[in-house]
């Protein structure tokens, strides 16, 4: 059997908190941002997170590459835990991860080139290069993301959303990584727009053999590009299984509920559907419900899952609930309510 | 992967496209000051006002500390301003000619605005780009330092400077330098934490750039709109304190003399009737002020960022 690429452990990200005119010696209050995260990443894998937004998504890919500190382990393919490395260690590992931000735009210098930005990981880690060098395979990358390479002078400002983000993936992928981390990164597109991004990141990914961590807030998204699929609420896992299975049977509420949301093309079958509605809001990360923290929101929620929480069962298809089901279990609770 | 021969061809054929010139943010800035008149207009008389204190004196009768005694017994009535004698502002009350005063002392005021705005741009920069994006204690204590800086009134040290090591233009340039980068540091630091959160700093990081290449590369450019304003304003309020330090009698040393020295002069001397002493070095102080404000105006409208 392979080794995963990344394998993570028991990740936690805790902020701590300090309101505007607290004292000095008064506690931060603390945030559990991302609560006991656990993963396996295969090399060429394609892993999707989906949650509602605020629900830590974008702090667990950061607490990967260690620009948020967070407590657990990420372990790389050769056996390092990356949450463990100085600063000056994690250095040669930055080439092999990287990142695509949710905002095009303001992910871009705005007061350089396209040139600039693109080369700006590839001259960081290979010091060493000529400056032709460096433009050609800028050019080249340019290319091979759907730019034409003769904008190499231009301007952010010039160039579309979708552009931009073609962009960001040109610099994510110069320093050819091997893993991906896309942080939502079509969430600020057009829906047209969208659909292009992804095939994109879908093609290169085949082409390059990229493992991916590709990240959004609802499931329509992530359907296409995944192989499996994590759904997240409040910073833990809910369910984690094949992106086929967690379409075609969701075993939690809370995905099922997400999935109810997502519309289907065919009318007959969007209206036979049935909806499971999300009532309330998200309950603050600084005051987690006890038990199952989704159980403020649960159709199916008992006495038991307020006392204690639930843990993921082992298997292909994991699931944090007390009283997992298929879709038509759910319904028939939310009716009897 | 392979590609086909067609695909080499067309892949090297887009390579060797002519590149196209991109239009940076600062050609649009450019542009969009070109066409604001004030902003204009102040650059116009800048760059009159500074030729006039840098070449002045090459056509004035004589130099800015020949004392003509034959005339300083009744400047009121032999040193009025004519365009015969070649004093074309006049007499001073010493019999010295005006225009070249005038000429000497513009140049001074301009020196000591562009002396301590470039201390400001430069230091003020660096430490505000540093203490906001190192952040944390480091940004507590470099902050409470800029704080207690503030908090002692630098009048006073200039001139306990300046009567500690005697009259001269270092010591000027010393005292208006050491404090005229404070508030550009809590101006700079205050964009700056605002800068650090923005996706492509979180970028440049995440590709492992180095922190201080990240403030020289990513920050500072990104401020330089700011810092460049705040400059322009700058200049006006130094020349301002250092006519406050001359017309204190602190400032630059006789016979040198600078536009507040000038103005402090003429002020006095006005219950003799010389007004023309008061009225022309104060026309070229005003002009310079107001020049340097439309400028900066025209700067923070050219640069703004949120009509992009
Ligand atoms: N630097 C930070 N300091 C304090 N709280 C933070 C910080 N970053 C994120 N959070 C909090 O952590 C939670 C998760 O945020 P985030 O990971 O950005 O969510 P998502 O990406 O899923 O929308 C939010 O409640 C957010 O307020
Ligand atoms: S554990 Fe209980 S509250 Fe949580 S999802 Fe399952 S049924 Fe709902
Ligand atoms: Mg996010």
């Amino acid at each position: 059997m392979t080794r995963p690429l990344l394998k993570v452990e028991d990740l936690r990200v805790t902020f701590h908190i300090r309101r505007e005119g607290d004292m000095p010696w008064t506690k931060p209050r603390e945030l559990h941002a991302v609560g006991g995260v656990n993963f396996e990443l295969m090399p060429g894998e394609t892993l999707g997170i989906v949650g509602e937004s605020g629900c830590g998504k974008s702090t667990l890919a950061r607490a990967i590459i260690q620009m948020v500190p967070a407590s657990g382990k990420a372990v790389w393919e050769d056996g390092v835990d990356l949450l463990s490395l100085s600063p000056h260690q994690m250095l040669k590992y930055r080439s092999d991860i990287q990142m695509v931000f949710q905002d095009p735009l303001a992910s871009l210098n705005p007061r350089m080139t396209v040139g600039q930005i693109i080369s700006e990981p590839l001259v960081t880690h290979h010091p060493g290069l000529s400056k032709d060098e460096v433009k050609l395979r800028v050019k080249a990358m340019m290319d091979k993301v759907g730019l034409l390479p003769n904008q190499i002078n231009r301007y952010p400002h010039e160039f579309s959303g979708g552009q931009c983000q073609r962009i960001g993936i040109a610099r994510a992928l110069i320093v050819e990584p091997k893993l991906l981390i896309c942080d939502e990164p079509v969430s600020a597109l057009d829906v047209s727009i969208q659909a292009q991004v992804i095939n994109l990141l879908m093609k290169l990914q085949r082409e390059l053999g990229l493992a991916m961590i590709f990240i959004a807030h609802d499931l329509s998204v992530v359907k296409h590009i995944s192989d499996r699929v994590m759904v997240l609420y409040l910073g833990r896992t809910m369910e984690v299984a094949t992106s086929g299975d967690l379409y075609s049977s969701p075993q939690h509420p809370y995905t099922q509920a997400l999935l109810s949301a997502v519309p289907i093309p065919d009318p007959a079958a969007e209206r036979a559907k049935h909806m499971i509605p999300l009532e309330g809001d998200l309950p603050s990360p600084l005051r987690p419900p006890s038990g199952c923290v989704f159980r403020t929101r649960c159709p199916r929620a008992e006495a038991r899952c307020a006392a204690d929480a639930p843990r993921l069962n082992p298997g292909d298809h994991q699931v944090a609930c007390h009283f997992p089901g298929p879709l038509a279990e759910t319904v028939k609770a939310m009716e009897e309510v | 992967m392979v590609l086909s021969a067609i695909d080499m061809g067309a892949l090297a054929e887009r390579l060797a496209m002519d590149e196209v010139k991109g239009r940076s943010p600062w050609t649009d800035a450019r542009i969009r000051f070109m066409r604001n008149k004030a902003a204009v207009a102040g650059m116009f008389l800048l760059i009159i006002v500074s030729a006039f204190a840098f070449f002045g004196e090459m056509f004035a009768v004589s130099t800015y500390d020949y004392i003509d005694f034959s005339r300083s017994g009744d400047v009121l009535h032999l040193g009025r301003p004519s365009l015969a004698s070649g004093n074309y502002f006049g007499l001073d009350d010493q019999g010295r000619d005006l225009f070249a005063r005038t000429a000497q002392g513009t140049r001074i005021s301009i020196i000591v605005g562009l002396v301590g705005a470039s201390i400001s741009v430069i230091v003020g920069t660096l430490y505000g780009a540093v203490s906001g994006y190192v952040g944390g204690r480091t940004d507590q204590i470099m902050m409470r330092i800029v704080d207690i800086l503030l908090a002692i009134p630098f009048m006073f040290v200039i001139i306990l400077l300046l009567v500690m090591f005697g009259r001269s233009l270092s010591m000027l340039f010393l005292g208006i330098g050491l404090l005229s980068w404070l508030s550009m540091a809590r101006i700079v630091r205050g964009q700056t934490l605002t800068l650090k959160n923005r996706e492509f700093i979180q970028a440049a990081q995440a590709a492992g750039v180095r922190g201080f290449t990240i403030i020289l590369r990513h920050i500072v450019p990104n401020l330089l709109g700011i810092v460049a304003v705040y400059a322009t304003l700058l200049v006006p309020e130094m020349i301002l304190t250092e006519s406050f330090i001359s017309f204190l009698g602190l400032g630059v040393q006789a016979p040198l003399t600078s536009l507040g020295d000038l103005i402090s002069q003429g002020a006095k001397n006005m219950r003799y009737g010389t007004i023309w002493q008061l009225l022309f070095p104060l026309a070229f102080f005003m002009v310079t002020m107001f020049a340097f404000f439309f400028v900066g105006d025209g700067l923070r409208d050219a640069l703004d960022p949120k009509d992009r």
